[in-house]
């Protein structure tokens, strides 16, 4: 444990301490802002109200799929750059992922039942992302069984990297196979299908969301940085006291 | 009663701090019901039929997971020698390690099986009998379990031995727990049935795997 | 009270490990228990407290409870420090203390005696192997039994340690107590007979050194 450990987080934790605060504030103002428009918008000439668990299901999707992203660039920091924040970056955003995640598919299950009838439906679209969600938990099982951080960091990593080919699979497999889930119609070549008095709520409710996602790593990290202090304080202290 | 509650709150204190807790064999129970949509394709209804049947064995997998470490965590660190030494018969304790057990392990999956049960396609009154034979038969799978787990508790490669020992003597508690199940929600045979034998097999290893245990337990020591 | 072996035989694993053992500690005395590696030291501390069978021979306790065995009236010291990693120092310490029936109210004392107050609350993964020693040390000072025996009490501990031991295993013969340790050096206290096992393995004889000073080695 050299002061140069030290320097790099401490330099973040200055930083997250400014910069929390006021990301979080913007976040509550989009959802204000977010929220207010979704319950302007028009219902459905099918579904009714019900399809705006849209402005729900579809930030959870996106952001499940950003945090494994986010953990891929960390898993990389780790194994190939050693840089000490990329450890705590991947350990933090791994619940945080997981929760979105579960968010898209109670809130997709929720949305199911009344338009086709199920809860649940094997897939390919819902399985990639249960398989995603159930990637993340193992992922936060490996942090949690190992004790020493920096081995479980290089075990976590390589799990990272190889779970990360779900997320190709998960945005393609609406194309690829014959699904019950909606194709694309957000993000499209040729312009998105939605309309647009849906599809501007929908955009405002998934930056608040990502406001949301950022604060909240930014918060774990720093939370994580803390832990870790203790952890190295606790052993000065065992090994002083003897 | 005061050792026993040490132990039962020293284990659930261990259960939850080490290693995921409780959580881990919910995971894992959830990943195995994972794979069989995989292995038996997507069609909802033949998952709604077989869905009781999957979940009861994961269930079992899910509860043999913790138990090798049951007894051969306390014999490694010296923990084992002291409970013996202790004035509390060893056979309440070991009742007590396996009510611990089933607190951090079988009753978290009990809970869960509902939820899981839904991406089966099982409705109401299925998840809910479902849920009651899971109440009645998970003590039974760790009692049971406990007889394996003491008669493994001095061997590296512990865990293999211990499933074949214990599965087959589970196989009981299966097939009356898939039975009462499946009687819930139709065919011929009425759910008390199948659903009174369950719980007296479950009664029946309360007894018996405690005290089997014990003597295997003593029987490593000498 | 009153510990006495008649022609105490044991085998381990088809072969016989020492036999025709003869001792007698009362209360106030101790016993150290010395041989080379293998003789069967910590054989016959566990034979003592019941953890091994007695092959052949008598084991008796006078004055103690009838209705306990040895074991449910001894502490026992081994190798092993039965500390769980995940449990903070005085979780662990307080379990042990709950699971013998002692008074959980009294383990700051205990703590304080071995130097581990201040660590308290530190889990147990923390602690180094001296460290680890003395909170099993604390736990033979937290629950009152009259009968203690010790596998090589003093190793992994620092000599600041030892003599703290010293201490504290004086004080518990001055209240009447009876100690067996096993050890291949100095106990540090006055007036110790010495059990030598044999190195041969039986038929043997084994001499008891009754009354002399202990050899202090360095």
């Amino acid at each position: 444990m050299a002061i140069a450990d030290l320097a790099n987080p401490a330099r973040f934790l200055a930083f997250a301490d400014r910069t929390i605060p006021w990301l979080g504030g913007v976040a509550v103002i989009a959802f204000a802002f977010g929220i207010n428009q979704a319950m302007l918008a028009p219902d459905d000439y099918q579904q009714g109200a019900t399809v705006k668990i849209m402005f729900l299901h579809v930030p959870g999707a996106w952001l499940g799929m950003l945090g494994w992203g986010v953990m891929t660039v960390a898993a990389l920091g780790t194994l190939v750059w050693r840089h000490p924040l990329a450890d705590v970056t991947a350990k933090a955003t791994a619940p945080i992922g997981a929760a979105f995640t579960l968010m898209c598919l109670v809130t997709g299950s929720l949305w199911g039942r009344p338009t086709w009838g199920t809860y649940w439906v094997w897939d390919a679209r819902l399985t990639s992302v249960l398989l995603l969600f159930l990637l993340y938990l193992g992922v936060i099982a490996v942090w949690r069984t190992v004790e020493d951080p920096s081995r479980a960091a290089r075990a976590a990593a390589i799990l990272t990297l190889v779970g990360a080919i779900d997320l190709p699979i998960i945005k393609f497999s609406v194309e690829w196979w014959n699904t019950l889930h909606q194709p694309a119609s957000v993000m499209r070549m040729g312009g998105s299908t939605i309309d647009k008095s849906i599809l501007i709520p929908l955009f405002i409710m998934t930056v608040a969301f990502t406001l949301t996602f950022a604060t909240l790593v930014l918060a774990a990290m720093r939370n994580e940085i803390l832990r870790r202090r203790v952890r190295t304080l606790r052993l000065i202290q065992a090994s002083a006291a003897s | 009663m005061k050792p026993l509650a040490a132990i039962l709150f020293r284990d659930m204190r261990i259960a939850v701090r080490v290693g995921g807790g409780a959580l881990m064999g919910v995971l894992f129970f959830v990943v195995v019901v994972t794979l069989v949509p995989f292995a038996l394709g997507p069609d909802l209804a033949l998952l709604k039929r077989v869905g009781p049947a999957i979940l009861w064995l994961a269930a079992l997998l899910a509860s043999l997971l913790a138990l090798d470490r049951l007894f051969a965590a306390d014999h490694d660190d010296g923990s084992l020698d002291l409970i013996l030494m202790g004035r509390a018969p060893l056979e309440i304790v070991v009742a007590t390690k396996g009510v611990a057990h089933w607190l951090s392990t079988g009753l978290p999956l009990v809970i869960a099986a509902p939820l899981i049960g839904l991406s089966l396609n099982l409705d109401g009154p299925a998840a809910a009998a479902l849920v009651l034979t899971l109440l009645v038969g998970t003590p039974a799978l760790t009692f049971i379990g406990l007889i394996g787990a003491a008669i493994a508790v001095t061997l590296r490669r512990g865990g293999l031995l211990l499933a074949v020992l214990v599965l087959p003597l589970c196989v009981p508690v299966l097939i009356f727990g898939v039975a009462a199940a499946n009687a819930a929600v139709g065919g011929p045979i009425p759910f008390g049935t199948p659903f009174t034998i369950l719980c007296a097999l479950t009664l029946a290893s309360l007894v018996v795997g405690p005290f089997a245990a014990a003597a295997a337990l003593r029987q490593e020591m000498e | 009270m009153r510990l006495s072996a008649t022609d105490l035989a044991c085998r381990r694993g088809g072969r016989d490990v020492f036999a025709g053992v003869n001792f007698s500690v009362a209360s106030g005395e101790s016993l150290a228990i010395r041989g080379r590696n293998g003789a069967g030291k910590s054989s016959l501390l566990r034979m003592v407290v019941g953890l091994v069978r007695v092959a052949s021979g008598r084991l008796s306790l006078e004055g103690g409870d009838p209705e306990l065995t040895i074991g449910e009236q001894a502490h026992y010291l081994g190798h092993l420090d039965a500390l769980k990693p995940s449990l903070s120092v005085a979780e662990n310490l307080q379990f042990w203390s709950a699971f013998f029936g002692a008074d959980n109210a009294g383990l700051n004392e205990p703590l304080r005696a071995v130097g581990l107050d201040a660590l308290a609350d530190l889990p147990a993964a923390y602690l180094s192997a001296g460290q680890r020693r003395r909170l099993s040390i604390a736990r033979l000072l937290a629950v009152k039994r009259s009968l203690w025996l010790l596998d090589e009490p003093t190793s992994t501990l620092d000599a600041a340690a030892q003599v703290r031991l010293a201490e504290i295993m004086q004080a518990h013969l001055a209240g009447g107590g009876i100690i067996l340790a096993a050890t291949h050096g100095a106990l540090g206290l006055d007036d110790t007979r010495e059990l030598r096992l044999a190195d041969t393995p039986p038929p043997s004889f084994v001499e008891e050194d009754q009354g002399g000073r202990e050899q202090q080695e360095t």
